[in-house]
């Protein structure tokens, strides 16, 4: 079932068949979500309208952690059972989840400074999140670092499942250290501690986030099978 | 036992040939830390403060100078294919090229770092724990440093992007060490620092031989 997908031709009418409804569905969800987080929800009795900074902040890091444990499991599905899409999922990734994490530090950069009185604090969260964006760049560095794909494919699928230690150790963090970061609110064995009247914009902008996700990994994946078609053509004309 | 006498002592006379690599480690690591003096000015109890993350910092990026040269020759010149493909368990062949490294790079940080201390001004009291945690981090830096070495071989810039793979990973070893001397001049005691730092170790030595293998065998197919 799992190598169902793998022929490129079929991926491509699949997911040509399936990106409009993701594109339909991601553009009412940010709607929905963006009404509910700006209009529809209640200020913070702390913090003020400053609240809403986490309608991004949180989502984009949800995204940052979850882009990476995808491009993990695309990586052990490409060394395990040579999937002929696996990796080109990761590496089509990789960017997005980047940008997630990028993302996730400036805006609870902006959150800090007003809440915490700083930009910045060597916490284990912030710490290990930083680390995380390190690793995204590592892998793109290192797949790119070599003449022949293949062997940088297979060499940054490595790199990832080497890193993904550190994915526990984010989600952990702030049960482990003394952190100034907030202690888990949202997935908890206890249940959330945020009131309903939150959790629904912050759902609804962590369901959006990930419809984009899905959106932009089916459009850099046909791209990226474009990309070795072109590759293999030029190859071919330039040995004629 | 045979195999491994063998294969250490073809790593220890290929080492020993290549001695300035050695001398060259040492020499960046005691010119990096002296840097500092001139950088941030030579009042000593600042000095003092910052010595022992100074120290480890330098010891790091030391430690990566010498990494690419790990598998590198052997995969230039083919020797790395015969070993993949001999009866030794390729993992107990990393194994033992982590152990030579670290015995001609990390030993001598080792025994450099006193004559550092003395010149950071660092308090002779965290001198052990310093020594300790120098004694189980460069091992370390060793053993995920191998696996980094085995990503790179036949990369384009390998040197600048082994740094870039390796040092993200070995921050927490950076984190517990510098913080054991902090530990034990605020009277916390530096046991916690130490059993992690031991811990750490134990899991890459448990976990990194393989992950190296894979690679090396990626690098070669």
């Amino acid at each position: 079932m799992l190598h169902y997908f793998a022929n490129p031709t079929r991926f491509q009418r699949l997911s040509l068949r399936v990106e409009p409804w993701l594109l339909a569905l991601m553009v009412i969800c940010f709607a929905a979500g963006l009404y509910f987080s700006l209009f529809a929800s209640p200020v913070d009795y702390q913090q003020g309208h400053t609240v809403r900074i986490m309608y991004i902040h949180v989502p984009a890091a949800w995204m940052a952690l979850f882009c990476y444990t995808a491009m993990a499991v695309s990586a052990a599905v490409a060394l395990i059972w040579k999937h002929a899409l696996a990796d080109v999922a990761a590496k089509a990734t990789a960017p997005i989840g980047a940008a997630f994490t990028f993302i996730a530090l400036v805006t609870g950069s902006l959150w800090g400074k007003p809440m915490w009185g700083t930009w910045w604090v060597w916490d284990a969260r912030l710490t290990s999140v930083l680390v995380l964006f390190f690793l995204y760049l590592g892998y793109m560095a290192l797949r790119d670092a070599f003449d022949e794909p293949g062997r940088g494919a297979r060499a940054s699928a490595i790199l990832v499942l080497v890193g993904f230690v550190n994915v526990p150790i984010i989600k952990f963090s702030v049960d482990w250290w003394n952190t100034l970061h907030q202690p888990s609110s949202v997935l908890r064995m206890q249940g959330p501690t945020i009131h309903p009247d939150m959790l629904t914009p912050l759902f609804l902008m962590a369901a959006a986030f990930q419809l984009y996700y899905f959106w932009l990994l089916l459009v850099r994946i046909r791209r990226e099978l474009m990309a070795n078609r072109l590759r293999i053509l030029r190859h071919r004309q330039a040995s004629e | 036992m045979n195999t491994v006498i063998v294969l250490f002592r073809r790593e220890a006379r290929l080492a020993m040939r290549q001695s300035a690599d050695s001398v060259m480690v040492i020499a960046f690591f005691v010119i990096a830390v002296v840097l500092f003096p001139f950088g941030v000015g030579p009042e000593p109890n600042m000095l003092a403060r910052i010595g022992p993350g100074v120290i480890w910092v330098a010891a790091l990026l030391a430690a990566m100078l010498s990494m690419e040269r790990m598998f590198l020759g052997d995969y230039e010149d083919g020797a790395l294919e015969l070993l993949v493909l001999s009866p030794a368990p390729l993992e107990l062949i990393v194994c033992i090229k982590v152990l030579v490294h670290w015995l001609t790079t990390g030993v001598p940080l080792i025994l450099a770092a006193p004559v550092l201390f003395i010149m950071m001004n660092v308090p002779e009291e965290i001198w052990p724990v310093l020594l300790l945690t120098l004694l189980l981090g460069t091992p370390v830096l060793s053993l995920i440093g191998s696996v980094g070495a085995a990503l790179i071989l036949g990369a384009r810039r390998g040197g600048v992007l082994l740094s870039l793979l390796v040092l993200p990973l070995v921050i927490p070893v950076l984190i517990f060490a510098a913080g054991a001397g902090d530990a034990v001049l605020y009277g916390a005691g530096a046991k916690a620092n130490l059993m992690l730092l031991g811990g750490i170790l134990l899991g890459s030595l448990a976990l990194t031989p393989w992950a190296t293998a894979q690679a090396l065998r990626e690098a070669v197919a």
